[in-house]
């Protein structure tokens, strides 16, 4: 004999903790930055389209980073592209998670050692969430690094801020002080 | 009625915009810098090299020749074995080296397998530019199953290595002839099926038709190649006027832009030339499947180790794009003394200021898709 | 159509100022060597002559022979009414890398010479817009050139592994 005994059994109400509805609705509604670099980016593209079809896990395209959730880097970044890449994550709206896709925006790639103008791996610029190995990664590899991203969502807590956005305001302070 | 408009607030000041190097019609980190006069375009200054990824670098620093094949695939991602192709000629005949029928025919298979699977994406991207976004996934489809192909022969869907110096990394699989002959056959109907639904379809017509109008001559003295210049009527194909390869043992015709819909050399007819294509590369794909002998080793000619002579080549070949040349300068030691890639984006792209001068805002979106850039080759 | 050593006997013929020699290649391709002051007069006359007609430049490609202490710039000419191909090569030294440009002869050359600047430091006289064009216009150094030293850092991002 609780408290809500009796009282909700006509409408459609379940009850669940406030993290767990938040955190169901993020991961449920991924919506990407439609934003390629390379040779990952037609992959990525093949993973939206018909055959692996990214819409059923409510992964979506938005063309514009001030209406995405999460930021596929697609591709080699190089370093006349690295100050835009930081400037499109910081237009994106928290919470934001950055995937980083296929070995050049992991660690440079193929083009590690002779790649003058390349960027070693995009998280020397921008903060990574999930990274998805491969030269370029099958749709698979990228439907598996969203399916990770889900789980990390998960558990987060909307006390606690995200690991990732820790490690940039300790950087902002750094470099503050 | 009428409004008086004193001539002071007619007077407009002319706006610069920035498309990209984020921007989802501009395929890839294209940076195009607008002067606009209202929604006229007055000028176009295209920034490139936001993907500039060291390529001629990479190639002088490997210390074999055939090492240089994977970054070749990574040129041009859209068409690896196109760029393969190429690049291993011109090797191949700085060595003088002649490669065996069968590897000839796989590669001319191969080749143009590629050729239709880079058109889908070209043409499916095109459309979605235009906001036709059934086209970009039916295409796809096709794409797919063309990649399932490759994917049996060489273990990867997007950047083979499969093509090497004086032959190739393996011998095909038994079901590669049977599967691309049902490939040809199943795709002939789906080609007049885009047809209806997109290259005649009002509204991409009237977004395409008159549209960037690029004139042969203009296109000449810009060095344009591909569907960029047979779209402005030249009939001008590598394939046919510098055979490489064993293209001259095939017959097909070269599909020019008539102006059908507009005028000759607008987008449409550069779109057009596309799909025409898809359909000459089925005719040649059927004649190789018909003529490759059955037997023989793939790794005949292959060489243990490269040894070079001094000697420079330079060698074009017919992508999906237009002319890939690649100008390799040799020596004595083990890696290439100079590699220059003349990639077709790179040049068609060039052109891009001279024919979106006085179009609207929105039709840029439209000629920039129709020139079927691929920013890897554009800044190598 | 016309060989590459008849174009050369061909140019000679007519008094062209600034054809050096022709070098015919043990493998590969034979060339032509021009003086680099020369170059816009004997691209104008390659282009405009009633039996050569030199309608497109193929590819525009700069080289670096650290041997001589000189760069190179390499012309490949092609006539679609003709059929028939050259390739032409100029050579300066590396303290005072100028050549002309032929940007006003074939359109093409624009992005190809600014190509060459940006990689190997080769200026190109009369050109109308000579700037980087694939690396960032801060970008230090010439990256094709043989004794290229990379960057520690670009705008404070390290551009090592």
């Amino acid at each position: 004999m609780g408290l809500l005994d009796k009282k909700y059994h006509d409408s459609n109400i379940i009850i669940v903790s406030l993290e767990s509805a938040l955190n169901w609705a993020r991961k449920s509604s991924l919506w990407y930055e439609q934003f390629g670099l390379a040779c990952c980016a037609i992959e990525m593209m093949a993973t939206a389209a018909s055959h692996y079809d990214f819409d059923r896990f409510g992964i979506i395209p938005r063309s514009s980073p001030r209406q995405a959730d999460v930021m596929i880097v697609a591709g080699t970044v190089t370093m006349k592209m690295a100050s835009r890449i930081e400037r499109l994550y910081e237009q994106m709206s928290e919470p934001r998670y950055v995937i980083s896709m296929g070995s050049c925006s992991n660690s440079g790639g193929p083009y590690w050692e002779h790649g003058y103008h390349v960027l070693k791996g995009v998280d020397k610029v921008i903060p990574v969430d999930v990274y998805v190995p491969g030269c370029p990664p099958r749709p698979e590899a990228l439907l598996e690094g969203f399916l990770t991203l889900q789980k990390k969502i998960e558990n987060e807590s909307i006390i606690e801020s995200k690991p990732s956005d820790k490690i940039t305001e300790e950087a902002d302070r750094h470099e503050t002080t | 009625m009428t409004h008086q408009i004193s001539a002071n607030v007619q007077e407009t000041r002319e706006m610069t915009i920035n498309m990209g190097p984020q921007h989802p019609s501009t395929h890839g980190v294209l940076r195009l810098e607008v002067v606009l006069n209202g929604e006229v375009v007055s000028r176009v200054h295209p920034h490139i090299g936001y993907l500039h990824r060291c390529f001629e670098k990479h190639a002088e620093a490997m210390d074999d020749y055939s090492k240089v094949i994977p970054y070749t695939d990574r040129i041009d991602y859209v068409s690896a074995m196109n760029q393969e192709h190429g690049y291993v000629i011109a090797v191949e005949k700085l060595l003088q080296l002649e490669v065996p029928e069968r590897v000839e025919y796989v590669r001319v298979i191969l080749a143009e397998l590629q050729r239709i699977a880079s058109h889908l994406l070209g043409i499916g991207t095109f459309g979605l530019d235009l906001g036709a976004f059934t086209p970009f996934l039916y295409c796809f489809i096709e794409r797919e199953k063309i990649l399932t192909i490759f994917e049996k022969i060489s273990g990867a869907r997007l950047l083979y290595n499969y093509i090497c110096v004086g032959g190739l990394m393996r011998d095909v699989p038994d079901s590669f002839k049977p599967e691309t002959a049902d490939f040809v056959k199943t795709f002939r109907p789906k080609i007049k099926e885009l047809n209806d639904l997109l290259s005649y379809n009002k509204i991409f017509i009237d977004r395409t038709a008159n549209i960037g109008i690029l004139p042969a001559e203009v296109a000449l003295n810009y060095a344009a190649s591909g569907p960029m210049l047979r779209g402005s009527g030249v009939s001008w194909d590598l394939r046919k006027n510098d055979p490489y390869s064993i293209y001259d043992r095939f017959e097909f015709d070269i599909p020019v832009g008539s102006g059908e819909v507009g005028t000759v050399g607008d987008c449409w007819d550069r779109y057009m030339v596309r799909v025409r294509e898809m359909e000459q590369s089925l005719v040649i794909i059927e004649q190789a499947l018909e003529q490759m002998p059955d037997e023989g080793n793939v790794m005949e000619a292959v060489p243990k180790r490269i040894r070079m002579k001094e000697g420079e080549v330079y060698v074009r070949t017919e992508t999906p794009r237009g002319e890939l040349g690649y100008y390799i300068i040799s020596d004595k030691s083990p890696s290439p003394f100079r590699v220059k890639v003349r990639a077709p984006s790179f040049v068609n792209l060039s052109i891009l200021p001279a024919i979106s001068r006085g179009a609207l805002l929105s039709d840029l979106v439209a000629i920039v898709g129709s020139i079927d850039i691929v920013l890897g080759e554009v800044d190598r | 159509m016309k060989q590459p050593e008849e174009i050369a006997a061909y140019l000679k013929d007519k008094i062209v100022k600034g054809v050096l020699e022709f070098v015919p290649a043990e493998i590969g391709q034979p060339w032509i060597t021009l003086a680099p002051d020369s170059i816009k007069n004997i691209a104008k006359f390659l282009r405009d002559d009633s039996e050569l007609r030199f309608n497109t430049l193929m590819c525009l490609s700069g080289v670096h022979y650290p041997a001589e202490q000189e760069l190179g710039v390499t012309y490949h000419l092609h006539s679609t009414t003709f059929g028939h191909t050259v390739a032409l090569k100029v050579r300066v030294p590396i303290d005072n890398p100028r050549v002309q440009s032929v940007e006003s002869v074939w359109k093409t050359a624009d992005w190809h010479e600014r190509e060459a600047w940006d990689m190997l430091g080769i200026i190109f006289d009369g050109h109308p817009n000579m700037t980087r064009i694939l690396c960032p216009d801060d970008w230090e150094g010439h990256p094709l050139r043989k004794d290229y030293v990379q960057q520690e850092t670009y705008q404070g991002i390290t551009t090592r592994f």
